[in-house]
């Protein structure tokens, strides 16, 4: 099996591989990130015309209409339930889909100690995050919701990259920055949003799958 | 450069297989057998002589826990076993610098 048992240059190769794909979880593809992405735009634009918004203006104004009346038959909370609800459960969809193919195609285990691992260090700040919202809106502050998925979802990511690539930390750092504007610009959250879910994603994607899928 | 080589002949890490299994106690608590068969891409009898060598010269510790009913050994690197590999690396790295 080794012809080379003494050549160094050999050795600290096999080291190094084996300590990264013993204690992370490396088959994460760059194109989850580009699905979850493009779902995310998707489900930003929906609720765009759902509250028949223009972009990037002061819309405190508009809310307040649709919030008082309802759009497509639904009021808002059915609608944001819904529309949320999609654009996880299809991010999420993309996410395992192409994941699984990349762990597939380098022979590696999909279900194991580390992707759990993983998946619980993402979760722990992710569970929080999600009490924290349904606490944001019994108390009204809707503007504050959008801003904290995004400072939730960036420590989670952030947690999570100790468990796997570790370029997802930078992508955590930058959601994180954008939920802090967002908790000074309340008025912008559904733009916020949809850059650190959107648009962040993807670019986040295309970089990861060159660096490490191409070829 | 002789003495480095001595130095890299001397430890039981001159074995590809014991090294690569040293390096995943290094950056992991404890894992079990399976796991080390399946990355390694080793037999039962091969993974576990490599075991015996590293146990006999105190560079590892075993554990036997019951996972459900199937009983399940896991192994942890020792403070020596630390020490040697960080000795081993330090002179592959040595070695490849050149002197």
């Amino acid at each position: 099996m080794v012809k080379n048992q003494n050549d160094p240059l050999e050795n600290l190769a096999q080291i190094r591989s084996l300590m990264e794909r013993s204690s992370r979880f490396i088959s994460l593809s760059g194109l989850s990130g580009v699905a979850a992405g493009t779902v995310a735009l998707i489900g930003a634009a929906v609720a765009y015309i759902y509250f028949g918004l223009p972009v990037f203006s002061g819309k405190n104004e508009y809310y307040f209409e649709v919030i008082k009346n309802g759009n497509w038959g639904m009021d808002y909370v059915t609608f944001f339930l819904l529309d949320a609800a999609a654009v996880f459960v299809l991010a999420l969809a993309g996410g395992i889909y192409f994941t699984t193919r990349k762990a597939r195609k380098k022979g590696y285990k999909i279900w194991d100690a580390l992707s759990q691992r993983m998946l619980v260090n993402l979760a722990i700040p992710l569970v929080a995050g999600g009490i924290f919202c349904i606490a944001l809106f019994k108390n009204g502050a809707f503007g504050l919701i959008a801003p904290a998925t995004l400072i939730f979802y960036g420590l989670a990511l952030v947690n999570g990259g100790k468990y796997t690539l570790n370029d997802i930390r930078y992508l955590g750092l930058l959601e994180i920055g954008l939920g802090f504007i967002g908790l000074f610009k309340p008025g912008y959250g559904l733009e916020l949003w949809a850059l650190g879910f959107g648009v962040a994603h993807i670019v986040y994607g295309i970089i990861m799958y060159n660096k490490y899928e191409r070829n | 450069m002789k003495h480095l080589l001595d130095k890299l002949n001397d430890t039981k890490l001159d074995n590809r297989i014991r090294l690569g299994i040293m390096s995943m106690l290094m950056v992991n608590d404890w894992v079990d057998f399976g796991t080390f068969k399946e990355m390694l891409g080793l037999t039962d009898g091969n993974l576990a002589s490599h075991m015996k060598v590293l146990e006999g010269e105190g560079y590892v510790e075993l554990r036997k826990q019951f996972v459900g009913r199937k009983p399940q050994t896991s192994y942890t690197a020792t403070v020596a076993g630390r020490q040697a590999f960080n000795d081993h690396l330090a002179a592959l790295e040595a070695l490849l610098k050149g002197d």
